[in-house]
């Protein structure tokens, strides 16, 4: 006999699954109405230069293509290793002269128009132009010559270079591919958005691209946002308020001292990624012909004098104090968060005034009344100078000249205008020593060859050498072109553990920090992980979404 | 004496005497990094706190009041005598002269200055001493700085030339010189004293913008223009209040001065 009572227990049972199932799938619908839509907007600190991807010099630009652009292969921003984006798979010969690239079908750009290997040719060929005068060409010139493209089908191509190009597959991630047939070739794009308005000096609005190709692990259509708009803003301090105010939703890149501000009343919308590429050095004036005294050129040109001024500098108080702790110590030219590149086996610079001291009595310098002269009697006071309104610099550079005071050593902290400084480091060479930063966006070394060649116009402590004028510098020139002409990774990465190794040994540029890339990203922004590549906080804009409120 | 021009004494008494005892005042020196402690709120061992690099604020008010209150007004004294000489003279004699005087000033007043002063930190060497820097700061600015005061004694010390008390004085055979200095100079005094109390404020945050050029009191210096600049960060101030003090120290110092030499009738009960 069956009771009443199973029954209703039987309904009630089955009510309750009915509502758990119900309940589930208007969570899925939330999720997936969460997921889909929205509005990402965030600054961009200069206006935009140009929308032509091949033109690219600026930040600003560059982030508008990476945005919008369809590139054959991507260095995920995550990993730092290569992936296949328009290109199914691809093939560098051992030469280092040629890639052939297998297409993804069935592509559209944005305008409709279909995705071929013409598109790619057409690419090539006007990047390479020397009339066009592209930064990212120039990346690829490794010889004079023309560069071949042979279209082997709709779907595969192969392009030849006059000479090899280090790690030419890697190269192909800056480059957004044009539409051959388009009209509208800056509007017909590859990548998950397009421009859809521009107001100068105002904002830039991108819209989803309809004919996007990828999906997500679900069949979904990528990107999830509608739309991201991007607010030209110069000015940090108003920045910062517009994201407290949640007008805009991510900080790309923050300074210490605003993310700790930020930590302290919300520490779920910071980020800190760790080390980035980016450094921060001192150098001292190398140059024969500068207009400095001769004993001061005599001191600078002393690998004995620049390592025990960077045995003088604590680092860790650099860190400490002028980067609230969001940096790390510089081992060396590459920063530790260059996975492949990085050489491992640099030693940290030891912070000791008196291993300073003995240094450099080995070069007949001497403390007298607290003051440190050299053999000569000379007392040693040089100035450093940094561009103004940098108020991270000015702070390492006081924070040094009193390190330096230390050893006897008086220094005077010179801020100058961007362009006056500039003058000085690349024109009339009239000046002592300079702490700057180089920003770092190329893991590859390829992308310092301008810096470390001595020929080079940005080898700043001695630059456009005729021919090198220590033994350490023609050693570098040699080893920086040996590994930029071979595409075996193994020999590039023995040749450049050993420029790094050089570069320590002699200090030309005396390392200071890597700091950390700290971002910003609002509650209200999905799938955000920020990484220390730029674009840090939006890397994989394509599966951001932006909770709807 | 009023009550205001009695309170005016105490303020400026007490901030000059402070700024002159800094030297025991002070908890530490001006430069000294206190590295374990930066950006630090307001504690016994730090009055008012420490700046980003762990430099005792205290300290560095005192002595930026030190340096700000010797050379601002010694800048301001000098622009101001020029701006007499120039324009002053240029309005009482009139005619030729006044052009001419005021020919001088628009030119200066048109000139890019921006781009000259650029030139003078090029044609300055590097390695000055922070306080030469102080020296050639302060002088700069008084040598650049009298011409909108000029134009202003030009135009009263004309209005003087042509006064019913002048013709008179001219009429009775007051010979000219005597009549410059008897009685326009006394009449322009008022004109001076504001043009004079005008400018202390404006140089103190010339000195600062100045450091964009490589100018300006120089590290570890401190000044009130170096101490103002601390309240750029928007984001900090209302949180860290102890920040306003040199600001106000400026207000009140400028306000205690136009007090103190104010005319009686002119202050209120």
């Amino acid at each position: 006999m069956k009771c009443p009572g199973n029954k209703l227990k039987q309904f009630v049972a089955h009510s309750g699954k009915a509502i758990a199932i119900a309940m589930l799938c208007l969570a899925s619908l939330l999720g997936h109405a969460l997921a889909q839509g929205g509005e990402l907007r965030l600054c961009l600190r200069n206006e935009p230069k140009t929308f032509d991807p091949l033109k690219v010099e600026d930040d600003a630009s560059g982030e508008i293509r990476y945005l919008t652009g369809g590139v054959l292969v991507r260095v995920n921003r995550q990993t730092q290793e290569l992936e296949p984006e328009l290109a199914l798979s691809w093939k560098v010969s051992k030469d280092g002269r040629q890639i052939s690239f297998r297409l993804r079908s069935g592509i559209s750009f944005s305008d409709g128009t279909p995705f071929t290997a013409e598109d790619v040719a057409y690419t090539v060929q006007q990047l390479m132009d020397p009339a066009l005068h592209s930064a990212t060409g120039d990346a690829f010139r490794s010889g004079t010559g023309n560069v071949e493209t042979k279209v082997i089908s709709p779907a595969q191509i192969s392009i030849r270079f006059p000479a090899p190009v280090a790690g030419l597959d890697r190269l192909f991630d800056q480059v957004a591919i044009l539409s051959e047939r388009s009209s509208k070739k800056e509007m017909a794009v590859l990548g998950p958005f397009m421009v859809a308005d521009y107001k100068p000096g105002a904002s830039v609005l991108l819209k989803r691209n309809p004919n996007y190709w990828k999906t997500d692990e679900q069949g979904r259509k990528l990107p999830y946002l509608d739309s991201i708009r991007l607010d030209i803003q110069p000015n940090r301090d108003v920045e910062m308020l517009r994201f407290k105010r949640g007008e805009v939703d991510l900080i790309n890149t923050l300074d210490g001292d605003y993310f700790d501000k930020l930590a302290a009343t919300s520490p779920q919308l910071v980020h800190d990624a760790g080390p980035s590429l980016d450094s921060e050095q001192l150098w001292f004036n190398e140059v024969t012909k500068s207009p400095i005294p001769a004993y001061k050129k005599s001191w600078f040109r002393s690998a004995t004098f620049r390592r025990a001024i960077s045995e003088a500098i604590n680092r860790e108080d650099l860190s400490r104090v002028v980067f609230h702790g969001h940096a790390q110590p510089a081992l060396g030219p590459f920063s530790p968060a260059n996975k492949f590149w990085f050489n491992s086996n640099l030693k940290p610079q030891s912070y000791s005034p008196d291993a300073a001291l003995k240094e450099l009595q080995v070069d007949g310098f001497r403390m007298e009344n607290g003051a440190l002269k050299d053999k000569d009697g000379n007392e040693v006071v040089f100035s450093i100078i940094t561009n103004a309104g940098n108020k991270i610099r000015e702070r390492m550079a006081v924070l040094i000249q009193d390190d330096l005071q230390k050893i006897g050593i008086h220094v005077n902290v010179v801020t100058l205008d961007f362009p006056s400084l500039i003058e000085r480091m690349t024109q009339t060479f009239d000046y002592e020593a300079i702490i700057l930063g180089l920003t770092n966006v190329d893991l590859d070394p390829n992308g310092e060859m301008n810096v470390w060649l001595s020929s080079s116009e940005n080898h700043q402590w001695n630059p456009q050498q005729k021919t090198p004028e220590t033994p350490w510098e023609a050693e570098i020139d040699r080893l920086m072109r040996a590994q930029a002409s071979t595409s075996d990774a193994k020999k590039r990465k023995e040749a450049f553990d050993r420029v790094q190794e050089i570069v320590v040994e002699q200090e030309p540029f005396i390392f200071l920090i890597n700091k950390n890339a700290l971002s910003a990203v609002s509650t209200t922004v999905r799938g955000a992980a920020p990484v220390i590549l730029s674009p840090q906080t939006f890397w994989n804009a394509e599966r951001l979404s932006v909770a709807l409120q | 004496m009023s009550f205001w021009r009695k309170l005016a004494c105490v303020a400026l008494v007490l901030v000059l005497g402070a700024s002159v005892a800094a030297n025991w005042l002070a908890p530490a020196s001006y430069a000294k990094q206190f590295r374990d402690a930066t950006n630090a709120a307001p504690s016994r061992a730090h009055w008012l706190g420490t700046d980003e690099i762990g430099r005792d604020r205290f300290a560095r008010v005192l002595y930026g009041t030190r340096i700000s209150l010797l050379l601002a007004p010694a800048a301001a004294l000098l622009s101001t005598l020029m701006a007499a000489l120039i324009g002053g003279l240029a309005g009482y004699l009139g005619g030729v002269w006044a052009r001419m005087a005021m020919a001088l000033t628009d030119l200066f007043l048109s000139l890019p200055w921006l781009f000259l002063l650029i030139t003078a930190r090029a044609l300055m060497p590097l390695n000055v001493s922070p306080l030469v820097s102080v020296l050639v700061t302060f002088l700069l600015l008084g040598l650049l700085g009298w011409t909108a005061a000029a134009r202003v004694l030009c135009t009263t010390a004309g209005a003087l030339r042509t006064s019913d008390f002048v013709r008179q004085a001219r009429a009775v055979g007051l010979p000219g010189q005597r009549l410059f200095w008897v009685h326009v100079v006394p009449n322009l005094k008022p004109v001076l004293y504001a043009q004079f109390w005008i400018s202390i404020p404006v140089f103190i945050l010339s000195e600062a913008n100045l450091g964009i050029l490589g100018l300006g009191v120089a590290e570890p210096m401190p000044s009130w223009g170096s101490l103002l600049k601390e309240l750029e960060g928007l984001v900090s101030v209302g949180e860290e209040p102890w920040k306003f003090v040199p600001l106000i120290l400026l207000v009140v110092v400028v306000t205690s001065f136009q007090l103190l030499l104010s005319k009686q009738e002119e202050l209120p009960a």
